[in-house]
This record gives C-alpha cells, sequence and structure tokens, in this order.
C-alpha cells in the first residue's frame, strides 16, 4: 500500500517538515515495507510536535495510538540532536502498569532497530534492579519507560534538576484510567515539577480511549498558568471511532435466575462460543466471579480446551505465564478481571464474552476493544446477562456502546493527601519555598482551585501534623531558614519518604501458600510445622478470618483446603473436595454508572420497548406492572409489603451498591427514630430492602411518618456525620488518607508490621482525632474521599435532591416480582451495619444464659 | 468465677461486670480499668501516656492528643465509682522522658486527680523510673489483702495477682461479623487487666504469651465494646 504521502518524501532524515510532508525518511519508507499507510492521527500529532502544542490523542483501541504517541519524539531523536545540558533524558513515557510500560518498550525496538535509529529505549519499574535505577539517574536512555510512583521517586532526589534538564516530551498513556484518580493527582504535581525542571517547554502528549469529556484530560495535559481566570487546554486530536463494534447479548436456553452473578445457566452457550473462534477473553466483573466462571469453564471442558484465569490476586510470576501464553497463541481462553482491562496487547483475540452486566458505558466500550486489535475492523462481544436486571443493563451497554456514548467522569479536585505526600517529597529534593511550591502546585489542573490557606494546612500537616494543640514545633519535619525555604530536619526523613511514595494503599492482604500432599498430611492440625509451599496468591485477609482449617475454597483455579495461618500467609492443601466456597473479595465491584442507570430506568418506564427484550423479562416486567407499579425515568419507587411476619420496604433508585448502601444505614437510622424497629438491610446496584418490625404500610396510611420526608435531603446532614463517625468505611477511607500522607507508614516487605497492626492504631488514631481535633485536615480529606469514593454520598446527594417530591409509595399485600432479585441478595450479601455491639452483647447474653440455665 | 446478674439485662447492665479473684469481689468497667470496691481502689494497666509525643519525636506525627485523651478517660472512671485510689499497674508512659514531653494542660489534668486520691505508681519497663517527680508514691509492686498488683504477671500457675503489660485483646467472629477488642482475661486465681491507653494496641490472647500462663485451666474473657464489657464464651475466641 502506498499513500499519496509517501510519494512526496523526503530523501534525508530530519525534522519533521511542514504540513502535508510530514513524514520524513527513514519513517516513510519503513512504514511502505511494512505496507502501512500512516493514519491521518499519527500525522497530524508530527505536526503538533513540530509547533511543540501538548495535545490529547483520542482513539479506540487498535488505532495505533501508541505508535502515534512516539513517532514525534523517533523523528525529533532521530534528527540532529541538540546540546545536551543535563543528563541528557529526552522523552518520558509514563503508562499506569508496569506491564504495559514493558510491552510497549518491546513494541517499540521493532521501529528502532529496523529503521537503524541510534535511539536509547529503557523501562525503569519497582522490578528494576538496584543497580540500574542508580546509574538511570546518573547515565539516562534518551526515551525513559515509566509508571508515576517512578517519577514521583526520581524527583526527590536533589539530582532531579540535573536528570530532566533536557527532557522535550512526556508521554502519558491511558491517561482516561490515570487522570480521576489518586494517582493522577500525584502525577499531575510531578507534571508540574518537571514543566519547572525542563530548559525548554515540555510537549505533553495524552493517550487516551473515547471519553464523554475531553476537556477534563486536555486540561490536565498543560500548565494551569491563570488558574483564577481561565482553563488552559491542550490542542486535541480525535481519531474518531472505530468500526462499530458488533455486540449480541446471549440468550441461552436455560431460563434466566432471578439474582446471582455466576452466569452458570450460560455455560454451555459460552463453551460453544470459545470452541468457534481463536482466542477469547471471558470478562467478568470479580474476582469472585472469575474464580467461578473459570471452575464452570473447565467442568465442560470435554475438549480440554486451553483455558487460563488471570486476576489481581493471583501471584505475579503465575500471570505473567497466562499473558505470555496468550501472546504465543498457547490458549484458547482467558477468564479475567480488569487487570486485562487496560491496552495491552496481548495477541490476537477474537472474541470478548463479558460474563455480567458491565455496569458502565465506557469500561464496556474499552473490554470490548480487546477484540481484534485493528481500526477497521469490528470488535466481536457476546454479553452474558448473569440475571434478569442485568439483561436490562446489557441491553443499556449495547445501545450506549452503538451510539458511541461514555460515562461523564466527575472533573475532579486534586486530593489533600496526596498533596501532602509531594510536598514533602520536592522538600527531600531540595530547599523549598512555599510559595514557588504553592505557584508550581497550581498549575496542576487538579490542584488549579486550591486555596493558599489549604495548602498552608497541608505544609503544616507536613512539618508538625498540622494539630491545633501544637505541641510537635521540636519534632518538625520541615524547618524554615531564615531565607524562608523550608528544609527537611533530617536525612532520614528522606529515606522514610522514599519507602512510602505512592497513592496505592492494599488492604491487608494475606499471601496463599501451596502446600505438597506430603506436607500438608504432616501439618494436619499442627499450625507450628506449616511452612514452605507454592505461593499461589493474596486473597483479602477477611475472607480467611471466616475459615477453619478443614474448610475448602476456591482460589487461584484450584479446589483447595485450608490447613491454617502462620503470621501473614495461609497454608493450603489440594483436595477435591465438591462444595467448596467461594472467596468475596472486597475489591474490584464497580457500581452501576449514572448514565447506564438512567437508560435502564427509561428502558422500565418505556412499555413499547419491551418486545426487543427476551421473553421471560417482559414477563416480569408486565407482572410487575399488573401487581405494583414500575419505577419511572425521574422519580423513585417505594414498596411496603409485609413477608413471614416481618415488614419490608424496598426501594428503587439505580444509583449503584455504595450509594445504596449507604442510603440503607441513613434509612435504618431515621426508621428507628420513628419507632419503626428497622432489622437490617440489604442492598445491590438498583434498589434496596428494608425490613422492620413495624408495619409500615399501616405507619405511612396513619400518617405516622412522611416517605418524602424519609428520603429528604437533610439526611446528608447530621445523620450522615453521627453514622460516619463510628462507620467502618470511615475508618478504612481514613487509614488510606494517614498512609498516603505519611502519617502511617506503609508496609514493606520482610521488615512489615502486620496490616492487622496498621488497621488497628489507624482506627484508634481516628478515634482520639476525631475528638480533639474534629476539624484536622487529614480528616477533612478523609471526608472528602467517602463522598465521591466508597459512601459514594455525592451520588445520593444528587439522587435525593432529584426525587425531592417525588417519592411514589405503594403498599402491596405481598412481595412484588421486581423486588424478589433485592430479596435474594439477603443472606448472601453481608448486612453491612453497625450491628457489631448487638452481635457481642447476643454472645454476651448467651453466655450468661447458658450459665445461668 | 463468673458471677452472675438477675436474668433482666438492659443496657446499664454491661457498664460493668463483677469478677472475683480469689474470693475478691471487683468490677471489671467497660473502659478497662478494674474497680475494688473494699479498698475503693481503682487498678488500671498500661497508659502509655505521651507515646504519640514518642512516635513524633521519630517523624511520625501522630495526633498530641493520646494524653489527655488518656487522662479524661481516667477522670471519668474514677468519677464513677468516686475511687479513693489510683494504682496504675505500670508502663504508666510509653518511655522514660515521657513526663518531660507532657503538655501544661496535661499535668494539671493529672495533679487535679492526685489531689483527690492516692496515687499509686508501679513500675514498667517502659518507665522504670520516670514517674519519680510526678506525684503519688512509686513501688515496684504491693501487696494488698494478699494479692500482689504489679505490672508483667507471673509464670504458669501463679495465683493471687493482677497484672497488666500483655495488652491482652481477643478476637471473635460471630454470624460472619469480625471483631477484635481489648479485654480481661483471667482465671478465678489471677487476672490480666487490658491496656487503659489510648494508642494502646493488642495481643490476642490465643497468643503462646497467654497459653502458658493459663496451662489448661480455664480462662475467661471479657471484651470491651463501645457501650459495654461483654463476658464471651472462650469457644468464640479466634487466633490471629
Amino acid at each position: 500500500m502506498t499513500g499519496a504521502r509517501q510519494r512526496r518524501r523526503r530523501s534525508t532524515a530530519a525534522a519533521s517538515g511542514p504540513a502535508g510532508d510530514p513524514l520524513p525518511e527513514p519513517f516513510a519508507t519503513w512504514f511502505r515495507t511494512r505496507g502501512w499507510t500512516p493514519r491521518a492521527h499519527q500525522l497530524a500529532l508530527i505536526e503538533a510536535s513540530s509547533a511543540r502544542r501538548s495535545t490529547l490523542l483520542i482513539a479506540p483501541t487498535g488505532a495505533g495510538k501508541t505508535l502515534a504517541g512516539f513517532l514525534p519524539s523517533l523523528v525529533r531523536l532521530s534528527g540532529p540532536r541538540r546540546e545536551k545540558r543535563g543528563a541528557g533524558l529526552k522523552v518520558l513515557y509514563i503508562s499506569p502498569l508496569k506491564a504495559l510500560a514493558t510491552d510497549v518498550a518491546r513494541n517499540l525496538t521493532a521501529p528502532i532497530t529496523e529503521m537503524g535509529l541510534k535511539i536509547r529505549t529503557e523501562t525503569r519499574t519497582g522490578d528494576t534492579s538496584l543497580a540500574r535505577r542508580q546509574r538511570q539517574r546518573v547515565k539516562p536512555p534518551d526515551i525513559l519507560l515509566t509508571t508515576p510512583e517512578q517519577v514521583a521517586l526520581l524527583l526527590s532526589h536533589g539530582d532531579a534538576h540535573h536528570l530532566f534538564a533536557d527532557l522535550d516530551t512526556v508521554i502519558l498513556d491511558e491517561l482516561h484510567a490515570l487522570a480521576a484518580s489518586k494517582r493522577g493527582d500525584l502525577l499531575a504535581l510531578d507534571l508540574a515539577r518537571l514543566g519547572n525542571f525542563a530548559r525548554e517547554p515540555v510537549m505533553t502528549i495524552g493517550l487516551s480511549a473515547t471519553v464523554a469529556r475531553p476537556s477534563e484530560l486536555r486540561a490536565y495535559l498543560v500548565a494551569q498558568t491563570e488558574p483564577e481566570h481561565v482553563r488552559l487546554m491542550s490542542d486535541v486530536i480525535d481519531a474518531g471511532t472505530g468500526a462499530k463494534p458488533d455486540v449480541t447479548i446471549l440468550e441461552a436456553r436455560e431460563p434466566l435466575p432471578w439474582s446471582g452473578h455466576s452466569a452458570r445457566y450460560a455455560m454451555a452457550e459460552i463453551y460453544a462460543a470459545l470452541k468457534r473462534h481463536r482466542l477469547a477473553i471471558v470478562f467478568v466483573n470479580t474476582r469472585m466471579q472469575a474464580e467461578l466462571v473459570f471452575q464452570e469453564l473447565w467442568r465442560i471442558n470435554d475438549d480440554g480446551l486451553a483455558i487460563g484465569l488471570h486476576h489481581g490476586s493471583l501471584e505475579a510470576g503465575r500471570r505473567r505465564k497466562v499473558e505470555a501464553a496468550m501472546a504465543s497463541g498457547a490458549l484458547r481462553a482467558v477468564v479475567a478481571t480488569s487487570t486485562l482491562d487496560l491496552g495491552i496487547d496481548w495477541g490476537d483475540v477474537d472474541l470478548v464474552i463479558h460474563v455480567g452486566a458491565p455496569k458502565g458505558a465506557s469500561r464496556f466500550t474499552q473490554r470490548i476493544g480487546r477484540a481484534n486489535h485493528r481500526l477497521d475492523e469490528p470488535s466481536r462481544a457476546l454479553l452474558v446477562p448473569s440475571n434478569r436486571f442485568e439483561v436490562l443493563e446489557c441491553r443499556a451497554a449495547l445501545e450506549a456502546a452503538n451510539e458511541g456514548a461514555q460515562d461523564a467522569v466527575l472533573s475532579r479536585t486534586g486530593a489533600l493527601d496526596v498533596l501532602a505526600q509531594h510536598v514533602l517529597g520536592m522538600a527531600c529534593a531540595g530547599p523549598v519555598h512555599p510559595d514557588a511550591l504553592f505557584d508550581e502546585v497550581r498549575r496542576a489542573a487538579p490542584y488549579s482551585d486550591l486555596d493558599r490557606r489549604t495548602f498552608d494546612r497541608v505544609v503544616d500537616f507536613v512539618a508538625t501534623g498540622g494539630y491545633a494543640l501544637k505541641s510537635y514545633d521540636r519534632f518538625a519535619k520541615l524547618r524554615p531558614g531564615d531565607d524562608g525555604m523550608l528544609r527537611i530536619a533530617h536525612p532520614r526523613i528522606a529515606q522514610q519518604y522514599r519507602l512510602n511514595v505512592g497513592t496505592i494503599v492494599d488492604s491487608p492482604v494475606i499471601r496463599v501458600r501451596l502446600l505438597g500432599s506430603r506436607r500438608a498430611m504432616r501439618s494436619a492440625g499442627k499450625p507450628g510445622t506449616l511452612a514452605g509451599g507454592r505461593v499461589l496468591g493474596e486473597i483479602d485477609e477477611y475472607f480467611i478470618e471466616q475459615l477453619r482449617p478443614g474448610d475448602t475454597f476456591v482460589f487461584a483455579g484450584e479446589v483447595v483446603r485450608f490447613e491454617g495461618l502462620r503470621e501473614t500467609e495461609a497454608f493450603v492443601s489440594r483436595t477435591s473436595a465438591t462444595d467448596p466456597m467461594i472467596p468475596s473479595y472486597g475489591g474490584g465491584k464497580f457500581p452501576l454508572s449514572t448514565h447506564l442507570a438512567f437508560r435502564v430506568r427509561r428502558m422500565l418506564a418505556d412499555r413499547s420497548g419491551w418486545d426487543a427484550l427476551p421473553a421471560l423479562v417482559a414477563e416480569w416486567l408486565s407482572l410487575q406492572a399488573e401487581r405494583s407499579e414500575l419505577p419511572g425515568v425521574d422519580d423513585v419507587l417505594v414498596e411496603t409489603f409485609p413477608r413471614d411476619r416481618r415488614h419490608y420496604l424496598v426501594a428503587y433508585p439505580f444509583e449503584g451498591r455504595l450509594a445504596h448502601q449507604t442510603l440503607g444505614m441513613l434509612l435504618t437510622r431515621r426508621l428507628e427514630r420513628i419507632g419503626a424497629r428497622p432489622l437490617g438491610f440489604v442492598a445491590n446496584d438498583y434498589g434496596l430492602s428494608l425490613w422492620c418490625d413495624a408495619d409500615l404500610s399501616q405507619m405511612i396510611a396513619d400518617r405516622a411518618f412522611d416517605l418524602g420526608s424519609l428520603f429528604s435531603v437533610d439526611m446528608l446532614g447530621d445523620d450522615l456525620d453521627a453514622w460516619l463517625a463510628q462507620s467502618s468505611m470511615m475508618k478504612r477511607t481514613f487509614r488510606i488518607a494517614a498512609v498516603i500522607a505519611g502519617l502511617i507508614e506503609r508496609r514493606h516487605p520482610g521488615r512489615e508490621k502486620s496490616g492487622r497492626q496498621v488497621t488497628m492504631s489507624t482506627d484508634l488514631v481516628y478515634d482520639v482525632l476525631r475528638r480533639h481535633d474534629p476539624g484536622h485536615i487529614l480528616l477533612e480529606a478523609a471526608w472528602r474521599d467517602a463522598a465521591t469514593g466508597l459512601l459514594d454520598v455525592a451520588r445520593l446527594g444528587e439522587f435525593l435532591s432529584r426525587i425531592e417530591g417525588r417519592v411514589r409509595h405503594v403498599a402491596l399485600p405481598r412481595v412484588s416480582p421486581l423486588s424478589v432479585p433485592i430479596l435474594l441478595e439477603i443472606g448472601r450479601e453481608m448486612v453491612a451495619h453497625s450491628a457489631r455491639e448487638h452481635v457481642l452483647r447476643d454472645a454476651a447474653e448467651a453466655l450468661i444464659r447458658e450459665a445461668t440455665g | 468465677m463468673l458471677q452472675l446478674k438477675p436474668d433482666r439485662l438492659g443496657i446499664d447492665d454491661f457498664v460493668d461486670q463483677p469478677v472475683v479473684v480469689c474470693g475478691k469481689a471487683f468490677r471489671a468497667d467497660m473502659s478497662g480499668a478494674l474497680y475494688w470496691p473494699a479498698e475503693r481502689a481503682l487498678i488500671v494497666a498500661d497508659l502509655h501516656l505521651e507515646k504519640g509525643s514518642a512516635f513524633a519525636g521519630r517523624g511520625q506525627m501522630l495526633p498530641p492528643y493520646d494524653t489527655r485523651d488518656t487522662l479524661d478517660r481516667l477522670a471519668r472512671v474514677i468519677d464513677r465509682y468516686r475511687a479513693e485510689t489510683v494504682i496504675a499497674l505500670g508502663d504508666s508512659f510509653h518511655d522514660a522522658e515521657g513526663p518531660s514531653r507532657m503538655h501544661a494542660d496535661d499535668l494539671q489534668r493529672l495533679r487535679l486527680m492526685q489531689d483527690h486520691c492516692e496515687w499509686i505508681w508501679i513500675t514498667g519497663n517502659h518507665d522504670p523510673a520516670a514517674t519519680g517527680h510526678l506525684g503519688g508514691h512509686v513501688r515496684d509492686e504491693i501487696t494488698v489483702e494478699g494479692l500482689r498488683l504489679c505490672h508483667e504477671p507471673g509464670p504458669a500457675r501463679t495465683t493471687h495477682e493482677i497484672a497488666g503489660h500483655l495488652h491482652p485483646a481477643a478476637k471473635v467472629v460471630l454470624n460472619g461479623l469480625t471483631l477484635r477488642r481489648p479485654c480481661f482475661v483471667g482465671n478465678s486465681l489471677r487476672l490480666i487487666l487490658p491496656a487503659f491507653g489510648s494508642y494502646t494496641g493488642g495481643l490476642n490472647v490465643m497468643d503462646e504469651a497467654f497459653g502458658s500462663m493459663f496451662a489448661s485451666e480455664r480462662m475467661a474473657v471479657w471484651l470491651l465494646g463501645q457501650e459495654g464489657l461483654y463476658p464471651v464464651a472462650t469457644r468464640l475466641l479466634r487466633p490471629d
């Protein structure tokens, strides 16, 4: 293939030429010999580079995004070099994943060696040897591929200004995945600093999948030099959407279950689909589902297809093996969670199966993009709803994919714990002046609205803890000099900082080791003898806590027997037990996006569209319309009915599990106050159900309380505060903020405190701080996080305002069809409420009764 | 050793629990303190005052309120029982320099309590001589009514002893909920108090340190809750 552009190629290698002739030699020839035509967006980016304009490149997966990102730099570096002023590092590539950085480095070698370019590239991750990392600071390559944490580490050294003096380009891959997170906040701060070190303006190139609001990412890429007046934005190149994906929703012969997430009913069809394709990825939403689907597929794997498993709890070595097997074509299918979401090119995937609803339109687009890594061919995907509600959600996701619609990401305010970490890091690099640092920090888009008072409080926090009671001045970590510059008080502080850098704080996990059968026999019942064994991966502590030796569960694709726990390791042995438990994992569950929720509500309200639904689902909805009512687009439906001597209240907000859990807690408090004697609640992505002793229908009829005020938005005030004070989710959020901000030291392999000890001490610290210094900046930071994170207060607030005066109540004589899937969660979902004290009291009363008999 | 209450159990019934050691009657309080009605004495263990500032000295700026938090809680429990004597079973300060780092307000708090109560500091491993100039008597251990009150508990089969030092905590799993809280642990002949300090962690009573102490005898555990003190059956206890 020879495009028009190649015919007018230039004969000498040089920096990119004028518009219309942008691809110099040897690049033009290289493209031609590969049979490729440079894509319009690749050329446009080279042009943007010659004007040194920071640019966001939006392209669907498979559009040659990564190559496009590097082309301008390769062209520049193949031309005449400018004189070195620093260590000589020219290009920094930053990816959210270590594996992605390594993968991209590998893909870069091909063009560089084939064109005979004299360009040195290296990766730098947590896995890079210490010697190599040391050397990289002194003699860096031309192009360094790395992660945000490594950038923060490099910037904390005194030689950073020398290292980055020659920097001219920063490439940020998968920016959509990075920007709206604490990691993104830290990286934004680091970019602001890099901009200060480089002798010439740095061009930033952001590579992103399609997003609903590109302006957020465009602002992220450029320094906000006038935060008071204007939000500056980078250029943007949109490569357009690729071919429309070819997505179908699976309709199985077996009836759709009422609830659950295993999709067991559809395994035969999923297996048949695997057989028809070369390489399929089976995406699921949680690690628990991954284990389960993997088990189910192998159970019926009569043809012995090579099916692999990939999720975040598996040991890294095992994951690497599966990745390599995918790339080499040795596998036919991989069951995976979001660890495979990001843009790693794992090989020739020709089908993506999505088990369970995808929860968000953008995630769905990203995942189906994994099939057919070529822009001009449609991706093939099969959606498998695992219960009736999910049929609606899958339809909504499909509609959104066909329209190319994306979830809007709320604009983000930079986290204060991250800022605290950054302030310390900058002081570790050398003396900093607060005024200069404040100006620099505000150039980072997430912090452009930061006010000076908050900044000063953060600096004060870093220096002395920032407490109202000023008793730590003599221990200050940062000390101001006569020149107004802040210096770290001791070199040890820099060492501590470097061990604690980063924003990823894991909840306590337990390493799982597999004992050989003989060792397992020997150690039976004797935890003292547990030792050795191959590492299978890591599992959440709280799951292990519920096990007794002898219990069996599924892990890493095997059925194992729990032998015992020793320090932070759980020992298991192989077993052939037939009814193992499936671990449920705390992480990895995404709540339903606002955008998909709206589509689901619209679908429910519009009866004319029901014909398109599977017959079983349409019948279910008709039955609901007959017996009760359907949720509307803009209101909230509340049903009350008696069942089994209890009285239920079911609401259908469609705002996602996290917001529903918070709502459930708050409603419980209010119902308690009005004497309805609530006993518990459960929540899923679609709605929530509370059950009480008192007859709710009767109470509402008697006007004992009013549903409108039950759901009034003021519950986000005092009720929320009172509940939060003791909420374990709030404590967890506080712990994360405390670690990131450096109040509590991070765990380190070898010399770590156990996760439990950390959990204990931050809980104590939280209680004391809340009682004596409720306005402390770290409590404020944790509260902000909780509002958008685990508690989703932000979303709940929007919901409550939206439905003000629009609560529609139906009193029913019995359970409604629509409520069944939610009620079925009872017993399956752990009831998230503060019943711990009651549990203790029950235990004590039981003991007392037992003894008094 | 469990003395039992009438079968009507109300909220207030869990504020404290009756405990008997070698025939002497005590009330174990939900705060972690032990009251001895016959002696009008309140016994607390492991206050670890100034732990926050000890950490701050090493670069971890924990909130500096632990001392006043601990002292405030102590004042409340003294008031509740109208105790006339306070016996602190050692490790009252996190380190030997602790008293010199105390905030003037906190010193004032302590003095006020000492004005109203006879005060006995038992020395511990963290604070061998720290409490010398703080008022009150300083002793390695004392014996009252045949009971030895000391910091470190003695070996297996020791009797007639009330001690601290180990920071006992218990973990129970009930209805899928896991709880780990400080606790009193003992048998009818000896008792170990939970750490009273606001920043003190805990050692699981299933740890070997306790196993050797209560050997094969039955051990009784009272868990500190938010609203009460709860006796818990040993079969519900779990190791970490």
